[in-house]
């Protein structure tokens, strides 16, 4: 008589495959995984709870450390949100900017997706490409806000600040270049027989369980559901912008990794819509009551020292109400549920975490395949354990 | 194109009322957003009827979370459970809320979205607000021996600093 015991596995949370402090327990049955049971919460700093005590403008700082691959979409969807509680519009130059700095974002998350992903699975080289042009966005990123990483170049009613001289050009030159550099990862890895031995048919979510989990952004355009929140409910002015949406069938691994790789290429072509059309104008609403008045105004006016005072002692208050903007970011559809109780500080913040939801689906992926897969998999939903536990 | 609610208004209102005649408590709609408050006792019905209507087809659960309204001007039931509903085939949204008191449950809606699980979780870990008929009820970010609920109003935000050498001589 023969008996069949399994085992148990714990991975992580200090694994390397597990991008960041996330904890696998594995029931293996040999090498097949019989049961997969997430642990998170390594990274729980209660950033919900911080925001309620920070006034609007201090809390976008808390925003950009959620998903710090892409701080600036985190930035949007909060700023998206207050605007909206305010009615205020930013400016036609501000929204493009946005776009062309949200879209940037987009770029250096998938890269790092892509480096971290193709390393986990044993591909060295490509980790060391994608990081070389996400450093050319993160020089970027340093030249309009001082900052490589936490940013924090949104704001209410406009931007940290106008372009810097000579900033466009710097786009421009990293835009002719980037189309060829995806060519050299594709090179490197659409076709390679190794890379699809590990990714075609690995780690399938069908269209029906993508949906009833929530999960969202690349991983669910993966499964052939066409949805992107900014063709569905443009914002910031993207429905005057050329591109189409990714879209594959399988679900796959690959087909996740086939997705992405085309929004890096979309992404680029909206960033030069972005420069061709770069209206000219103000970045900021003239509105000395949310968004602070120009330094060289500040000293010579008395009114706009005032304002100036005001806005960074107290800051500025929210009517009281609610507001929920999704918007679509690297991850998938993240939003600000916004509740203000009147004050300057909002009364209480939710957001809704793409790589939280998408992490869920982890059992549904590799239950029943191999352990090797596993790390295929966690590198394929692209998650951020800053924002999953938050 | 607005974020849905707007000209759906009608729409969904009507077929709510008319299906769950006492359920619904209250309608807001401010701007694009439209937000139902709906019974408790009817919140799972009415997620399934709005996810399987062949005109609505609320198939997507965006979001759950809570609000803890102690400090809000109009503060008893003190908590709000709050769903975000998507449709794909009209592209509209919807938020659905329930408002219960400190300790009573509310439905859980796992059977409808497997997705609400974690997010349940959540709200039950952070807010202490408990789901009837979850399957997997525990918390989700915090220590399992973690004392109270970290996102309501009334927990402490700042505490006395406690220095090694008096936890020694105890």
């Amino acid at each position: 008589m023969t008996e069949t015991r399994t085992m148990t596995l714990n991975m992580g949370p200090q694994h390397p495959s597990t991008h960041g402090v996330l904890r696998l327990v594995l029931e293996l049955d040999g090498e097949a995984v019989v049961r997969c049971v997430p642990h998170i919460g390594y990274l729980h700093t209660g950033m919900e709870k911080t925001m309620e005590d920070k006034r609007y403008q201090q809390a976008i700082t808390v925003t950009d450390r959620m998903d710090y691959l892409a701080p600036m979409s985190n930035n949007l969807a909060f700023v998206l949100s207050v605007e909206k509680l305010l009615g205020i519009e930013a400016t036609e130059r501000a929204q493009v900017i946005r776009v062309m700095m949200v879209e940037l974002t987009r770029i250096k998350s998938h890269l790092v997706w892509l480096g971290t992903h193709a390393l986990d699975i044993g591909a060295m080289s490509v980790f060391l490409y994608c990081f070389r042009e996400r450093e050319k966005i993160l020089d970027l990123y340093e030249m309009l806000s001082g900052q490589r990483m936490m940013s924090t170049y949104i704001r209410v009613g406009g931007l940290m600040a106008d372009l810097p001289d000579g900033f466009e050009r710097r786009v421009r030159d990293f835009i002719d270049e980037f189309p060829k550099r995806v060519d050299e990862y594709e090179d490197l890895l659409t076709h390679n027989r190794l890379w699809m031995q590990r990714t075609v048919g690995v780690g399938v979510l069908k269209r029906e369980e993508a949906i009833a989990l929530g999960v969202s952004g690349p991983a669910l355009r993966a499964s052939g559901v066409p949805w992107d929140i900014r063709k569905v409910w443009p914002y910031s002015g993207y429905d005057r912008f050329h591109f189409d949406i990714s879209l594959a069938q399988n679900g796959d691994v690959y087909d996740r990794y086939r997705c992405r790789i085309f929004e890096m290429r979309q992404s680029t072509a909206i960033v030069r819509q972005c420069l061709d059309r770069m209206p000219k104008g103000p970045v900021n609403l003239d509105d000395p009551k949310i968004v602070p008045p120009p330094k060289p105004l500040v000293r010579r006016s008395m009114e706009a020292l005032i304002h100036h005072f005001l806005l960074y002692s107290q800051g500025f208050t929210v009517p009281p109400g609610e507001a929920y903007v999704p918007i679509e970011s690297p991850k998938g559809e993240i939003g600000f549920y916004v509740v203000s109780d009147g004050s300057n500080k909002p009364y209480r913040v939710r957001v809704r975490p793409p790589s939280l939801l998408n992490l869920q689906a982890l059992p549904r992926m590799v239950e029943g395949r191999l352990v090797a897969d596993v790390v295929a998999v966690i590198g394929s939903i692209d998650i951020v354990l800053g924002e999953i536990d938050r | 194109m607005g974020v849905g609610g707007a000209r759906d208004e009608p729409r969904v209102v009507g077929r709510l009322r008319e299906r769950f005649p006492d359920a619904v408590r209250e309608v807001r709609h401010v701007g694009d957003e439209l937000t139902v408050v709906v019974a408790p006792a009817a919140i799972r019905e009415a997620c399934r009827f709005l996810r399987d209507d062949p005109d609505l087809r609320y198939e997507f659960l965006s979001d759950l979370c809570s609000v803890d309204r102690l400090r809000l001007p109009e503060a008893s039931p003190r908590f709000e459970v709050v769903y975000h509903l998507t449709s794909m085939r009209n592209s509209s949204r919807l938020r659905l809320k329930v408002r219960v008191e400190e300790g009573e449950a509310v439905e859980s809606v796992t059977g409808v979205w497997e997705g609400a699980n974690w997010l349940e979780r959540e709200v039950y870990d952070l807010m202490g607000i408990p789901f009837r008929d979850h399957p997997d009820l525990r918390r989700l970010v915090l220590p399992d021996d973690f004392e109270g609920h970290a996102l309501r109003k009334d927990f402490p935000v700042t505490t006395e600093p406690r220095w090694w050498e008096e936890e020694g001589r105890r």
